[in-house]
This record gives structure tokens, C-alpha cells and sequence, in this order.
């Protein structure tokens, strides 16, 4: 068969590589640019190379916020998944309290993310914060500002608190989509309630989880706003992860050039870090 | 396998129900033998599922007891009440091997690993699936799946009964054939008692011994394939058993004679009938016989259907099917005479017996 060529296909992809072009590989490229060059404004650059690759992966500051990135989204993902699954297989699934779950389940989806650090801000203060307060009172040391260990588990629970929905409303879809006949099969089998879980609704499962597991870490690994409208990384550098100080270096001392070696670098680990979820996630189902 | 008491059975989905209307199930008040193979069949929302449900134990009757070789089983659980059943679309364990998922209800029920061996063995090799043992269930076809399903039920060779629901809805339709004479052969071999839910009358004919035939929440009749065919005793039986389905005539009785219209048949004997009564006539369309006696008709289409013809005709404005075979001729007046042993008489759609 002959096949037509027609190179006017060319033009109805002109659109979508234009917006890529501008909405992300111009950006990308402009910090590349940056990456490899020394500039002092007035738009002056010198050719500085690998300096600044060279000066972030020898620097201990670099990779203790990578080690605390690694740590955090290790307990938000050890956390958040176990504790979304209950929380969907104990949902109704049928009757008044199925849309009141969602509408609850969704709320802390809705709130921008300076706005629940804002709140934890608030409410974790030992003067007048509800919860700062109350544990002040119960006789708790709890003191996010000074306290290292304090300042982590308010960043954590913050984001369990924010972040758990997410997980919830991907298992339920999951588990929502298991027709009855599934049950009722287990029920003749006569399986316990483990079994259930384990052979029919973890299974079903399976490819929400992969989303959300996904999702979650990708998004925890980039956390941002609220550690920093919380304890703005501290207190000392206890809180201070990459973003963080990545914003620090570029917009606080202005250097452009380590900043951008810095997002290139952490673009790339994301990105590594990511397919080999992915891959590793996925192999089961080759195996099939 | 066990003699199954269906007493008084209502069931009702909504709370409180007012009206006969709000039952899903009117009253069902039937003994199935043990060792029976019975075809429950009706349309849609007959409430066939419902009655299947109730004996699996996976609904619990608004009214009424079940009861299994005498034993009252009603408030007992499904798991208690020791049932396979079989379902509309396969159900398998993806993440398990065809052999663990036929060794899965043997270990629920903690019987030692040598035993569950054994039986896992014999039945794969009932079910022609001993080369598949160690893949995982998942990436087998439709039918080999329904087959673990039937297995997993098989295996636990004490079951009480084992139910259907549509099983073969799924499948392709030349497995069709090779699964349902496989059930059969293992319902000679076993002699578990069986319930079968169908939509599909060939399924329910060909398979069960006594077809239910349930009709808005009501069986109707129960009977052999011949006796739905020959004497179905509701009106819906008629028109439901029979591809076409039975000829219903609204008529008049006077004694032993049948008015249709204009025309008169003499019957043999004189139907017992209450006053104000709705009187019709049924008559199979293989029961009629077209040529140049009779009652004069009209005929309006005729549909060939490979071996045999229908003849869509019109007897006094009422309208009529007749099968005739292929080379029959159709006359240019043409005339029917109905076969006499092949006429039923129904008051108000429900038979009336030459006996009655």
C-alpha cells in the first residue's frame, strides 16, 4: 500500500509545539542558560561551566535538605497510603452519608496551600493556637518554633491532614468499581475479611494506588509553602528542604547561577525518582 | 445436597411494603427435590434474581422460612448454609493461580493441605483445566473462568445446592453449547441439586429437569419442557415458552362450545367457568392447521425461517401466527382448523382444566 505523504500535518502540530515551546521548554532552557554562566544584573554573564554543579554536589547543605526531602515524603507516603485505604473501606457505599463523606473527604482538597499553612501557623501557637495551646496546658512540651522534632510533626500531620483526601478518594473510586458479585463470591467461599481485602479489593486497587502513591510523592517531594509559612525551615535548618532552599538562594541571596544548577539538579532526581516508582510499580503487571 | 422449602416466601426491597405491587416476590410456596435440576425462567425483573438470592442466603426474605432437607435455614448465613454459586460474570481471583483459587474455599474452611491437594487436583482435571494450574487466573478466557467459578463450588463436595445466575451470559456462543453439556454431565455425575437462572428458554428447556417459570413476582408454573409446552397454564407461559409463542383468542364459552367471534369450535367436554370471567382460547402455532376447511382467515405476512414457515394471519380481526413447513401451500382462500387436544382454555390468563 502507498502511503500519502502530506507535510501540511506539520501545521496542525505548529499550536501545541508552540505552547510546549513557551510554557516549557523556553523556561527550562532559560534556567539551563543561567546554570552554566556567573551574571551580576545588567544582564552581564560570564561562562562559569560545571562551577556551579560542582559547587551544589559538594555541598553539605545540598544534601542534608536532600536527605530531609527523602525523609519526608517516606512519612507522608508510609503514612498517608495506609491510613487512606482504611479510611475509603470504611466509607458507606450507598445512602445519605456517601455524599457527606465526599464533600468532607474533598473540603481540605480545596484550600490553597498557604492558606493551611497559615492555619496550622495558627493553630500549633502555644500563646493563642487551640492546639498549641491545649498541649501547653495538658503540661506537653510543644513548641514548633524551637523544637526540631515539633517543627516535623507539624509539617507532617499538616500534610496528612491535607493530603490524606486525595488518597481516600482514589481508593474509594477503586473500591466503588468492584462489582457485588465479588463479595458475594467471598462470602460463599467462605473468606475472612483479610482475604477479602487482600485478594479481591487490593487488586481492584491496584492502579488507583499506583496513582496516588505516585502523586503523593511527587507532590511531597516538592513541598514548599507550607513548611515554609509554618516554620519558614526552621528552626536552624531542621525544616529547611529543597525548594526551600532553593527559593532561598535564588531569591534571598540572588544567586541566580547556583539556583538554577540547583533546580536542574533537583528537576532531575524527581524526575529519577519518579520512573523508578513507576517502573517498579508497573513490573507486576508485566509479569502477567 | 439437600431437598430445598421454599415456605411462603414474600419479599419486599423498600421498607413496609403497602401493596401486593411493592413485592419484588408475591409468594413463593414450592418443594424442589434433592438432586433436581431446576431452570427458574422469566424476563427481567421477574424477580428470579431475588428468589436465587434468597436461597444463597445472600438476602433475607421479608416473609416466610427456607429450608433445607427440613432444616430451617433462614436466619443462617451464606457461609452457614453451605452453597456454591455461580454468577453472570465470572468471578476469579486475579492475583491467584487457577490452582489456588480452586484451593481457596478449602483452605477458608481450615481442611488440611494433603485433602485440599487431592481435591484441587481431581477437580482440575474435571474441569479440563489441569495444564492451566499454576497460571494466574487472570489472563484465561471467559469461558475457562466460569469454569474455575463451577469449580470453586465443586470442589467442596458436601454443597447443598449449587446456584446459577445467567452463568453463560458471557460466553461465547459456541462455548455456550460445550459449557452447558458440561454442567450437565456433571449434574449426572455429582447429583447435586441445582438451580439455574435464565432468561434464555432454549438454556432453561435443554437443561433442567422442571423449569420454574416465574412471571412478575409469582412463579407460574413449574413443569417439564413438554408440559410448558403442551399445557402451559398461564397465559404468559404460553407466550413466553414457544418461538412464536401461543396463540390467545378472546372467546366466549356456552356449555361445551367455544365462540370466536362468529365461529364455533365443540370441545369434548364442558370447562368449569366462573361468571364474568376474561375468557380466552390458546392454541400453539404448531397446532393449527392452514388449508381450505375451516374458519376463513386473512392472511397478512409470511416469515420464512429456514425449515419451516410462519404464517402471520388474521381470524376475525384477531390476529394469528401459523407454522407450516416449507413447501406447504398457502391457498388462495385460505382456512384454519385448530387440533382439538391442542386447545386451553384460560379464565382471567390462568388455565382451566379439562380436570377443574
Amino acid at each position: 500500500m502507498e502511503k500519502t505523504w502530506n507535510n501540511k500535518a506539520w501545521f496542525l502540530v505548529l499550536p501545541v509545539l508552540l505552547l510546549v515551546a513557551f510554557s516549557a521548554a523556553i523556561p527550562l532552557m532559560t534556567v539551563v542558560n543561567y546554570s552554566v554562566q556567573d551574571t551580576f544584573g545588567n544582564n552581564a554573564f560570564f561562562w562559569a561551566g560545571t562551577d556551579w554543579f560542582d559547587d551544589i554536589l559538594h555541598s553539605a547543605r545540598f544534601w542534608e535538605a536532600l536527605q530531609r526531602n527523602l525523609l519526608f515524603s517516606f512519612i507522608i507516603l508510609a503514612i498517608e497510603i495506609p491510613l487512606g485505604i482504611f479510611i475509603a473501606l470504611n466509607m458507606p457505599k450507598k445512602g445519605i452519608g456517601v455524599p457527606v463523606c465526599l464533600v468532607l473527604m474533598a473540603l481540605p482538597l480545596l484550600i490553597p496551600w498557604n492558606v493551611v499553612g497559615t492555619i496550622w501557623q495558627v493553630f500549633g501557637r502555644v500563646d493563642i493556637g487551640l492546639l498549641g495551646h491545649t498541649l501547653a496546658a495538658l503540661g506537653i512540651d510543644y513548641n514548633y518554633v524551637r523544637d526540631p522534632l515539633d517543627a516535623w510533626i507539624t509539617v507532617v500531620v499538616m500534610d496528612v491532614w491535607h493530603w490524606t483526601s486525595l488518597v481516600v478518594l482514589l481508593c474509594y473510586a477503586g473500591l466503588v468499581s468492584i462489582p457485588d458479585a465479588y463479595y458475594q463470591a467471598a462470602k460463599i467461599d467462605g473468606a475472612s475479611r483479610w482475604s477479602v481485602f487482600r485478594y479481591i479489593q487490593l487488586p481492584k486497587m491496584k492502579r488507583v494506588l499506583l496513582i496516588a502513591v505516585l502523586l503523593r510523592f511527587m507532590d511531597s517531594f516538592m513541598i514548599y509553602t507550607e513548611p515554609f509559612v509554618v516554620t519558614g525551615g526552621g528552626p536552624g535548618n531542621s525544616t529547611t528542604f529543597l525548594s526551600i532552599d532553593l527559593v532561598k538562594t535564588a531569591v534571598g541571596q540572588f544567586d541566580l547561577g547556583p539556583a538554577a544548577a540547583m533546580s536542574i539538579v533537583y528537576f532531575l532526581i524527581i524526575l529519577l525518582l519518579s520512573w523508578i516508582f513507576y517502573t517498579v510499580m508497573t513490573s507486576s503487571d508485566a509479569d502477567n | 445436597m439437600a431437598r430445598i422449602t421454599l415456605d411462603h416466601i414474600r419479599h419486599a426491597y423498600g421498607p413496609n411494603p403497602k401493596s401486593d405491587a411493592a413485592y419484588a416476590l408475591r409468594e413463593v410456596d414450592h418443594e424442589w427435590a434433592d438432586g433436581g435440576a431446576y431452570a427458574l425462567l422469566g424476563p427481567s425483573g421477574c424477580g428470579k434474581t431475588t428468589l436465587l438470592n434468597i436461597i444463597s442466603g445472600l438476602l433475607q426474605p421479608s416473609h416466610g422460612r427456607i429450608l433445607f432437607d427440613g432444616k430451617d435455614v433462614t436466619n443462617l448465613s451464606t457461609q452457614e448454609r453451605n452453597i456454591a454459586q455461580v454468577f453472570q460474570f465470572p468471578v476469579i481471583y486475579d492475583t491467584m493461580t487457577v490452582y489456588d483459587n480452586l484451593a481457596f474455599p478449602l483452605r477458608n474452611r481450615g481442611i488440611a493441605e494433603p485433602d485440599v491437594d487431592r481435591r484441587v487436583r481431581e477437580m482440575l482435571e474435571i474441569i479440563d483445566l489441569s495444564d492451566w494450574s499454576n497460571r494466574k487466573a487472570q489472563r484465561l478466557t471467559a469461558d475457562q473462568k466460569q469454569k474455575i467459578s463451577l469449580g470453586r463450588g465443586l470442589v467442596r463436595n458436601d454443597v447443598n445446592a449449587i446456584l446459577f445466575d445467567e452463568p453463560l451470559t458471557v460466553i461465547d456462543p459456541h462455548m455456550k453449547w460445550v459449557l452447558r453439556s458440561q454442567l450437565k454431565r456433571f449434574h449426572k455425575q455429582f447429583g447435586f441439586t441445582m438451580v439455574y437462572v435464565t432468561h434464555d428458554q432454549t438454556e432453561a428447556l435443554t437443561f433442567a429437569d422442571k423449569v420454574v417459570v416465574m412471571y412478575d413476582g409469582e412463579i407460574v408454573q413449574i413443569g417439564t419442557p413438554a408440559e410448558l409446552f403442551e399445557r402451559p397454564s398461564h397465559t404468559f407461559v404460553g407466550y413466553f415458552i414457544g418461538s412464536p409463542g401461543m396463540n390467545v383468542i378472546p372467546a366466549e364459552i356456552h356449555g361445551s362450545t367455544i365462540k370466536l367471534g362468529a365461529e364455533t369450535i365443540a370441545l369434548d367436554y364442558a370447562p368449569k367457568i366462573d361468571a364474568g370471567g376474561r375468557i380466552e382460547l390458546g392454541i400453539r402455532p404448531e397446532f393449527i392447521r392452514l388449508g381450505r376447511e375451516g374458519m376463513p382467515v386473512t392472511v397478512t405476512r409470511i416469515e420464512d425461517i429456514g425449515r419451516r414457515r410462519i404464517v402471520r394471519a388474521s381470524l376475525g380481526g384477531q390476529s394469528l401466527a401459523i407454522v407450516v413447513s416449507e413447501d406447504a401451500e398457502v391457498p388462495a382462500e385460505p382456512r384454519v382448523t385448530f387440533d382439538p387436544v391442542a386447545l386451553n382454555i384460560y379464565a382471567n390468563s390462568w388455565r382451566v382444566g379439562r380436570e377443574a
